[in-house]
């Protein structure tokens, strides 16, 4: 099991890969992330949190330049993720939607060769990188033998495996997810997030998800980003962040915050629902 | 014939050719998916030579397989089966084939990109501006002949599209498919409301238009075929590029661009492949409905959901149905003809029902 | 996370504004303002538009004319000309915009699709088929001397019936899917627009340009003989629309939640579509199948009411008031006497259109 004990603010001395320089976002007129900061380290495993509406999902989408900021810039690797080529930011930067819908009768091998468009051209259709890297993204995740299995067959688990053997096979360093864990049963929400921390841990990805469960998110990431109502809140080890003060500001709940006896990692424990 | 059965080859290098295709991940050799497409494939390019021989060789005088290969060889002494073949029947089953080609393509590209199994492209404006552009040429400048109307059908057919286009993402939101539908709706009511005023009104041009609107490939020659070959092979090119695209955007939009696709690019092809294709085809022939909307779905009983398979499948069967369709035409009530587009609506509608009654629908 | 704050929204306002809750004894319900302006403003509009049409054509007579001869003190050429000629026009073309902006509201909630249209599922389409069958076949001799003698109206009453009653048969799979309904209706369509093309080409050029009137949808030359069967099939179906708008409301959240909320499904779909189906056979009878007005009027009666979904009554008013409106436009500021459906669908499409750009939050149904 994968567990990290962060010691330190800074989850790890790394170069800036990605950053949100006070980003503001917006659908039509309503602004839904105001002014925001944010920067990530390579190799860094970092969990955004915060109440519903809070536009942590909206932060991702921009920071996967899914959503152009009304304001200010999101920076990948120093450039503005806006102006490099769709194709180089692929490259480097996979993402994961929430619950992504595969068409009828996808096979779980076609959807995993699929994420290594960034890599193909029309001449380079399907190279040996191709192969190995979607082979490999295969048996890493344990989906080789239902790699003929049409994914909306499979269990939500599996279906989840295939989405992330797809943005493995990807090759980039930076993953973004987006509420991996949703509709999952608590063993295969552990299944995914272990899955999620060994790409972090075994293949140095830089990884940043989004996530409802609190104690999940501190179990797993290095460091935690609290949102609340397009701003960001507090940032830092799971430790630092997830305090009673925060909970009874953020989510307005009075709760426990105690030691998960598995990991030593803070664990919430609910009150009762304040206000 | 040249252009639309070099064409569907052409995939093949891309498509076939490659060591492990564009699956067999994690698995070395053929697997049964792969095979099925394989066989799938064979059967169609068959198929389109028997119905390209039997759209030569039945009419309403057969004409027996020797001299059919005695006329396209043997530039000898022209007897009247000769004749016959020549100028009657190779420019209309080349023509066919084009446009059935062009429709079964049209279908799956606009099935792929609404990621609706209903996308027809006849509800982006195109037959209606086609009628439209038809009409007018005969209401107000007297055109009559099939040749004649090909350039106002594909200025109508374009002009449609464009102002669906337009309209459907103007403000703000964009173009998402259903205010594209509405748009396309609201528009198409509009352009037949005008050839209604006409028709209504102007008796002769009824006369002519209602020869029109059925749909047929009786009365083209070669010169129809050769003025809409241009745009039928442009529009096959784009749409095979616009395959892989396809592909990508079936994961949804987040997915696709996530893996580097624009996603405004890949849309901006497929509408200038689908408004060539169909627009030509209905320049050529009339509106003929069923082809773009049943063919995908049949094919995709075999390829699976890959566009890369789906697309050029889908021309390929499109020639098929709509050449034996025209055969069809030709026989049931000798010594007249029934049109091709009648005789799609007829056998395609119960076929499609049974379609739609055995799967259970999954509207994405 | 925007639904489940919209839902938050929607829970504290449970009293929503432009609402009105009342309570008379057992009776209690909830009042939208805006739909009842709607309501109210379309069917004053219908009857205006119906005086203002009494008065005008060929023969233009004075408002107060009109006045002293519907109650019985005009002169005996008046009298014949608006009682007798107009008014069963007028009638006739509200009655059918009503039944025709009914159906297209039922249809369109029941299929969760804006397309779902009579015109679009073929129902209109089959009634031309019969209508010019009817004509065509009836014209010439030796034809189908059963359909030729039907007459246009029945023969068209026929085939919309007919139609729909195939939709319902061949859409049914334990209970109709709203999506597999408008599939199965595109097909219909196709066989009878072919069928509709094919006979106009094997027609005399006079009879085919008779027909071509006829399916474009007319009003000229409607008497009361149309009129009071419409009448009397409307006051049946209207009522029965109109009962069955409540459970619509929770059909359209999908076909599980309807159940948990405790709708009997089965009866609902199958009650929905007869209704909706009878509404547009007994208008096409009437009028010919005057286009687009069921697909376009609930599009539009939704963006003025500006509900979740087409509202039945307000889409039958607007329907009503665009096609009596159409027939005054063809009658007077046109050169020419053009079918009314011309006019329908030239009125409504652009109309439609410019709520389309204008009003473009939401691109729901």
């Amino acid at each position: 099991m994968t567990v990290n004990t962060a010691t330190t603010t800074l989850p790890r001395a790394g170069t800036v890969r990605l950053a949100a320089e006070s980003v503001s976002l917006a659908y039509d007129d309503r602004v839904v992330v105001r002014d925001l900061d944010l920067q990530l380290t390579d190799g860094s495993f970092t969990a955004i949190v915060g109440p519903n509406g809070c536009g942590k999902s909206t932060l991702l989408r921009a920071l996967g330049r899914l959503l152009r900021p009304v304001g200010g810039q999101v920076l990948l690797d120093g450039h503005a993720i806006q102006r490099t080529p769709t194709r180089d930011v692929a490259r480097v930067l996979g993402l994961l939607p929430q619950t992504p819908v595969a068409p009828e009768g996808l096979t779980v091998g076609d959807l995993v060769a699929r994420g290594r468009h960034p890599h193909q051209s029309w001449l380079r259709q399907w190279s040996r990188d191709d192969e190995a890297a979607v082979a490999e993204a295969l048996t890493w995740t344990d989906m080789a033998d239902l790699a003929d299995r049409p994914v909306d067959e499979l269990s939500g688990g599996q279906r989840q495996r295939a989405w992330i053997s797809m943005a493995l096979a990807q090759g980039t360093d930076l993953l973004l997810l987006d509420e991996p864990t949703t509709y999952l049963d608590l063993s295969h929400q552990i299944d995914v997030l272990e899955l999620v921390a060994r790409l972090h841990a075994e293949r140095g990805r830089t990884v940043v998800v989004v996530l409802h469960d609190l104690n999940l998110a501190a179990r797993y990431a290095q460091r935690l980003v609290a949102m609340d109502d397009g701003r960001l809140v507090a940032s830092g080890a799971p430790e630092e962040v997830l305090t009673e003060q925060l909970l009874a500001d953020v989510f307005d709940l009075e709760a426990r915050v105690v030691p998960d006896p598995v990991a030593g990692t803070p664990m919430v424990v609910p009150v009762r629902r304040l206000r | 014939m040249s252009s639309s059965t070099d064409a569907a080859p052409r995939q093949r290098p891309g498509g076939l050719g490659n060591p492990g295709g564009d699956r067999s991940a994690g698995r070395g050799g053929l697997t049964a998916q792969r095979r099925t497409r394989l066989l799938g494939l064979l059967l169609l390019l068959v198929l389109v030579g028997v119905a390209a021989t039997l759209s030569i060789a039945v009419g309403s005088r057969s004409i027996g397989l020797g001299s059919v290969w005695q006329a396209l060889t043997d530039p000898g002494v022209p007897t009247e089966e000769t004749v016959i073949v020549r100028e009657l029947r190779v420019p209309r089953t080349a023509l066919g084939l084009m446009v059935g080609m062009a429709l079964g393509l049209a279908g799956a590209l606009a099935q792929g990109h609404t990621r609706n199994p209903l996308g027809d492209p006849g509800l982006l404006g195109i037959t209606s501006g086609a009628s439209l552009g038809v009409v007018l040429a005969i209401y107000l400048l007297g055109v009559g002949t099939p040749a004649g109307y090909v350039w106002f059908a594909f200025a109508g057919a374009l002009l449609g599209t464009v102002l669906v286009f337009a309209l459907g993402s103007a403000g703000r939101g964009g173009a998402s498919p259903v205010t594209l539908a509405l748009a396309g709706a609201a528009l198409s009511a509009l352009f037949y409301a005008l050839v209604r005023a006409i028709l209504v009104s102007d008796t002769d041009s009824l006369d002519a238009f209602r020869f029109w609107v059925v749909g047929a490939l009786a009365g083209r020659g070669a010169d129809v075929a050769w003025q809409v070959a241009p745009f039928i092979v442009a529009g096959l090119l784009l749409a095979l590029v616009n395959a892989p695209a396809l592909d990508l955007l079936g994961l949804g939009e987040d997915v696709a661009r996530g893996l580097g696709q624009r996603v405004w690019l890949a849309r901006a092809v497929g509408l200038a492949a689908v408004t060539l294709l169909c627009g030509a085809a209905t320049a050529a022939c009339g509106p003929i409905a069923f082809v773009g909307l049943v063919v995908p779905h049949v094919v995709r009983a075999f390829t699976g959901p890959s566009h890369r398979w789906l697309v050029p499948c889908s021309g390929l069967l499109g020639a098929v149905l709509l050449l034996l369709a025209d055969v069809v035409g030709r026989v049931v009530v000798r010594p007249g003809e029934l049109q091709v587009g009648i005789v799609l609506a007829l056998i395609g509608a119960p076929f499609f029902i049974a379609l739609i009654r055995r799967r259970r629908l999954a509207s994405t | 996370m925007t639904q489940l704050e919209q839902r938050t929204a929607a829970e504290t306002r449970v009293h929503q504004p432009g609402e009105t809750t009342v309570r008379v004894g057992p009776v209690s319900g909830r009042v939208r303002w805006r739909q009842v302006t709607v309501v109210v403003g379309a069917a004053v509009a219908v009857v205006l538009l119906g005086a203002a049409s009494l008065g005008r054509g060929d023969f233009p007579i004075g408002l107060t004319d009109v006045l002293r001869t519907l109650v019985g003190l005009g002169e005996d050429t008046q009298e014949f000309i608006v009682l007798e000629l107009r008014a069963p026009r007028i009638v006739v073309g509200a009655l059918v915009g009503l039944a025709l902006g009914v159906a297209g509201a039922l249809f369109q909630t029941f299929a969760r699709n804006p397309l779902a249209s009579p015109d679009v599922l073929g129902i209109t389409q089959g009634a031309s088929a019969g209508a010019v069958a009817a004509i065509v076949l009836g014209g010439t001799a030796g034809g189908s001397g059963l359909l030729g003698g039907l007459g246009v109206p029945l023969a068209a009453l026929l085939g919309a019936l007919v139609t729909g009653l195939l939709l319902l048969v061949l859409a049914w799979r334990s209970g109709i899917d709203g999506y597999r309904m408008v599939l199965v209706g595109i097909a219909l369509w196709a066989v009878a627009a072919a069928v509709t093309d094919w006979l106009l080409t094997r027609a005399e050029i006079y009879d085919a340009a008779t027909a071509y009137v006829w399916i474009t949808g007319s009003l000229n030359a409607r008497t009361w003989g149309e009129a009071v069967p419409l009448l009397v099939a409307l006051a049946v179906l209207l009522p029965a629309a109109l009962a069955t708008s409540r459970a619509l409301g929770v059909v359209q959240f999908g076909d599980d939640t309807a159940r948990g909320l405790g709708v009997r499904l089965v009866p609902t779909q199958a009650v929905v579509v007869l209704v909706a189906v009878a509404l547009t056979a007994a208008a096409v009878a009437a009028a010919g199948p005057i286009a687009y007005v069921a697909l376009v009027v609930p599009q539009v009666a939704i963006r003025l009411t500006g509900g979740a979904r087409p509202p039945l009554l307000a889409s039958g008013l607007v329907g009503a008031a665009l096609v009596v409106g159409a027939d005054l436009l063809t009658r007077t500021v046109l050169p020419q006497a053009l079918p009314v459906g011309v006019l329908t669908a030239a009125v409504g499409a652009p109309y439609l259109l410019w709520l389309l750009v204008r009003g473009r939050r939401r691109s729901t149904l």
